[in-house]
């Protein structure tokens, strides 16, 4: 039961980071994730069955994310169309896509063939699968971890911590906004889509209605994390998602688990999901209106 | 070096709201000038600024840097050529970021690529930029920005603007949101970069007797035109009064009480 959650959760974690650079790095609310999450579950799944094989598929899967994310930011750089309606857009648009990308249904197997997941769990030999399965994640979702922190340390990287926080400044240092938008969405949604490639890989499915709701799960992962411990090192930021991201999971499967003592059905998740990021969102205000840990602390012009 | 060609602004033309901020305007900025640039609110002082650095383009006319043509260039584009700085404190870096992070985007303008520039090596060099501040900044390199008050935020802007060397610099009032003693801090620093780097410097202010005492011209804005245009030693022969009296002989016709220099 816990290694199903920690796999879980490790799973969604990706798709959390995603959610996390668009949201908190680039203050960019990017909503393409509820239509990218499935693209990427939806490609990889068409890779695999179609005989392309699980690693072209999983790179596919992140690309298309990213082409998705691409698209989401050249509608809100070009057309000037708010960051909001630009993701919704897309997210629309890629729900048709989906299906096209799924060969006109809604949802397709992945059974009885080989997976990522299914190789993994073959390698494992005796070790029990959820074990080997568990390990497996924890090797794959640090990776991308690590290669994200790596990446934050470069200049490109620290110049996308700098756009959300002060797009003026980085058009000061001649740098084109609108090409570090592209850059920080199209790679959001690339991890979010690997996030529903190994997803889809993980249940055995792909589903056209799989992201529905999803950036608002990722987001109160992202807020749950945020509770965890303080930081402003990117390593510790990501950590803190990933921690987020399983102890999200691990409270949506309680809710499941014991939720009907109190008559929750599955289908009310959402509306719990949606009232964890309320509550979170009315701590986090309370705790900036306390004046020593307010980050903002002799900012401003009062100096 | 900067040459602006009888550039006009025009603000929502066609519309009541129409507003021509600056008029029919010409002049060069020559290589080592340091201008100080006064008037009273809508003269077209920041406007002018905007126009030079190409956060709006012009309705009508030129601007050349280095015989250049950039009237249509984007902003960031210019950016590698200017440097700015902005009245708002927290314009200039990123709060959320740390001081060490905050410089290294500055270090070099332009595109940044995947390097990880930021070693040993760079961060000696930024503790040693930030020594001559005398605000202890060189041992906070990895504390927020977002902590600093306003004040030392503004002098580090200006550290990290002289840093990347740029071929212009900009000041919009650029001490005007801080306290007296930090004003008086920032502004020696100005003077203190400007003539060590030999920086061509354009400096808007409110404070007539800053205008005066800094730089080596003078430019007094009006109605979004130079009205006067004064350098060298006429310039160092300028008082506050000679320039308020200057100001009606040049505008005696449309106004006539002194208020209306600071009121309009």
């Amino acid at each position: 039961m816990v290694e199903g959650i920690l796999v879980d959760g490790l799973i969604f974690a990706l798709m959390a980071m995603g959610v996390f650079i668009t949201f908190r790095i680039l203050d960019f609310p990017d909503l393409t994730v509820d239509g990218s999450f499935a693209t990427g579950a939806a490609v990889v799944t068409m890779s695999i069955t179609g005989g392309l094989g699980i690693f072209p598929g999983l790179l596919l899967a992140f690309l298309s994310g990213a082409a998705a994310g691409t698209v989401t930011a050249v509608i809100h750089n070009r057309l000037k169309v708010p960051n909001l309606l630009a993701g919704i857009l897309t997210m629309t648009m890629l729900y048709s896509i989906n299906i096209r990308v799924l060969g006109g249904r809604a949802n397709v197997a992945l059974l009885r063939v080989d997976t990522l997941i299914s190789r993994v769990i073959n390698l494992g030999g005796s070790v029990p699968r959820e074990i080997t399965l568990l390990l497996f994640m924890i090797i794959f979702t640090g990776s991308i971890k690590l290669l994200l922190d790596l990446f934050f340390h470069t200049d490109m990287g620290i110049t996308l911590g700098a756009m959300g926080n002060n797009e003026q400044m980085v058009i000061s240092q001649g740098v084109n906004p609108r090409t570090m938008k592209v850059l920080g969405v199209g790679l959001s949604n690339g991890l979010v889509a690997l996030s529903g490639a190994m997803l889809a890989q993980y249940q055995g499915f792909a589903d056209a209605n799989l992201g529905v709701g999803i950036v608002v799960q990722g987001l109160a992962a992202v807020m749950l994390g945020e509770f965890l411990f303080r930081s402003n090192k990117i390593g510790m930021l990501t950590l803190q998602v990933i921690f987020g991201a399983i102890l999200y999971k691990a409270l949506m499967f309680f809710g499941r688990y014991y939720g009907y003592y109190i008559n929750l059905t599955p289908s009310d998740l959402k509306l719990l999901t949606g009232l964890l990021v309320i509550a979170s969102l009315v701590i986090a205000k309370s705790r900036k209106n306390k004046p020593v840990n307010s980050s903002k602390r002799g900012g401003g012009t009062n100096a | 070096m900067i040459k602006l060609e009888n550039m006009t602004m025009v603000f929502n033309p066609g519309t009541v709201n129409e507003n021509t901020a600056i008029r029919n305007l010409s002049m060069t900025v020559n290589k080592g000038d340091f201008i100080t640039v006064i008037g009273s609110n809508g003269a077209g002082k920041t406007t002018l600024l905007n126009l030079i650095s190409g956060s709006v383009f012009p309705t009508e006319g030129k601007i050349r840097i280095q015989e250049k043509d950039v009237s249509r260039t984007p902003e960031y584009q210019r950016a590698s050529f200017i440097g700015r700085i902005f009245q708002d404190p927290t314009m200039g870096t990123a709060g959320k970021l740390s001081l060490e992070d905050n410089m290294n985007i500055c270090y070099k303008k332009g595109f940044k690529g995947l390097k990880i520039s930021l070693n040993a090596k760079r961060r000696k060099i930024f503790q040693q930029a930030l020594e001559p501040l005398k605000m202890g900044l060189e041992s906070r390199l990895k504390d927020n920005v977002g902590l600093l008050s306003g004040g030392q935020r503004q002098a580090l802007t200006l550290l990290m603007t002289v840093l990347s060397h740029p071929e212009l610099l900009l000041l919009d009032e650029h001490t005007a949101a801080l306290d007296p003693r930090n004003a008086e801090i920032v502004l020696e620093l100005t003077r203190q970069f400007i003539s060590e780097y030999q920086l061509t410097a354009m400096m808007i202010t409110h404070n007539m007797k800053h205008a005066i005492e800094m730089g080596n011209r003078l430019l007094m804005m009006d109605g979004g035109e130079i009205i006067f245009d004064v350098r060298g030693e006429e310039k160092q022969n300028l008082t506050v009064e000679k320039l308020v009296k200057k100001f009606h002989e040049l505008r005696s016709k449309e106004f006539a009480t002194d208020e209306d220099l600071l009121a309009r």
